[in-house]
């Protein structure tokens, strides 16, 4: 019987991450995926990737949230939450320690989200049309 | 060079829907901002994380006046029965995928089935959109 390489299983891991990262997962979940112990596991992903698997999760979840402030205008707690992160307190220091800046200052150095936002012309003049003039409002009849 | 950047569905619901395909289907928020100025229009967009470049607008059905109470009827009604459009995704394991979300109680209407070009399956949005996921072994289909 042929072995899969021990990268092979350690690859599982960063897979759960990716796809799972919003969920309430932690270094756990990811040394079950890839069939070890968590200590074992541990050391091989930092030898295999260079950094710790909960480094690996915490950054997935940061380079998101960044990506949520930037594109959305949904709250910091909202974010934090659905990075699958339940503190918003650690949410705050782990991306400030990561990008310099709290949540709130990095959404602020960039333009608001709603000028991002590729909504097509022809939503615009749909939905920011006014529903009637002024003429055609009863009140506005002289009596 | 003209390419596929955004492509729009009918939704009942976006928190329903956005619930879904990030939770269950594990796209990405791509966008979600909704504009005061536009009587509150929400642009939500999901995309898969491998495809940075192409999103899916998971879109309110308007109310007056943009869109009149019978066209809302209609459209409603045609989205329920999977005609309002259909969004055709491939994967590297469609048995695989098919067993995580059923797990995750997504509704297939069709179960992984050899086809010609390759292993198909199809399944509905919690709006009733038709979403086919292809295990594509056919080159160049």
């Amino acid at each position: 019987m042929v072995h899969a390489p021990r990268v092979r299983h350690l690859i599982r891991a960063r897979d759960l991450v990716d796809a799972r990262f919003s969920e309430c997962i932690g270094v756990d979940d990811m040394a079950r995926a890839a069939s070890m112990s968590r200590a074992h596991f541990s050391r091989e992903f930092r030898k295999a990737f260079g950094e710790s698997p909960h480094g690996y999760l915490l950054t997935r979840r940061l380079e998101r949230a960044a990506a949520l402030l930037r594109n959305t205008d949904r709250s910091v707690t909202d974010i934090c939450l659905a990075v699958g992160l339940q503190s918003v307190g650690s949410f705050t220091t782990s991306f400030t320690r990561t990008y310099g800046r709290t949540p709130t200052a990095y959404r602020e150095a960039f333009p608001p989200a709603s000028q991002q936002a590729l909504v097509p012309g022809c939503v615009v003049r749909a939905y920011a049309r006014p529903e009637r003039t002024f003429r055609e409002d009863s009140s506005a009849v002289p009596s | 060079m003209i390419h596929i950047a955004t492509v729009q569905l009918w939704v009942n619901d976006q928190d329903e829907a956005l619930e879904f395909y990030t939770s269950k289907l594990g796209m990405e928020v791509r966008s979600d901002v909704t504009l005061p100025e536009m009587g509150d229009f929400r642009w939500l967009t999901v995309g898969p994380a491998n495809q940075p470049d192409i999103a899916i607008v998971l879109m309110a059905i308007p109310g007056v006046p943009v869109m009149d109470a019978e066209t809302q009827k209609q459209v409603r009604e045609l989205m329920s029965k999977g005609f309002a459009g259909t969004v055709f995704l491939t994967t590297e394991d469609v048995r695989a995928d098919y067993q995580e979300l059923k797990a995750r109680g997504v509704e297939f209407t069709e179960t992984p089935e050899e086809r010609p070009y390759g292993i198909d399956s199809a399944f509905r949005d919690p709006s009733g959109n038709h979403i086919r996921l292809t295990q594509v072994t056919m080159a160049g289909v």
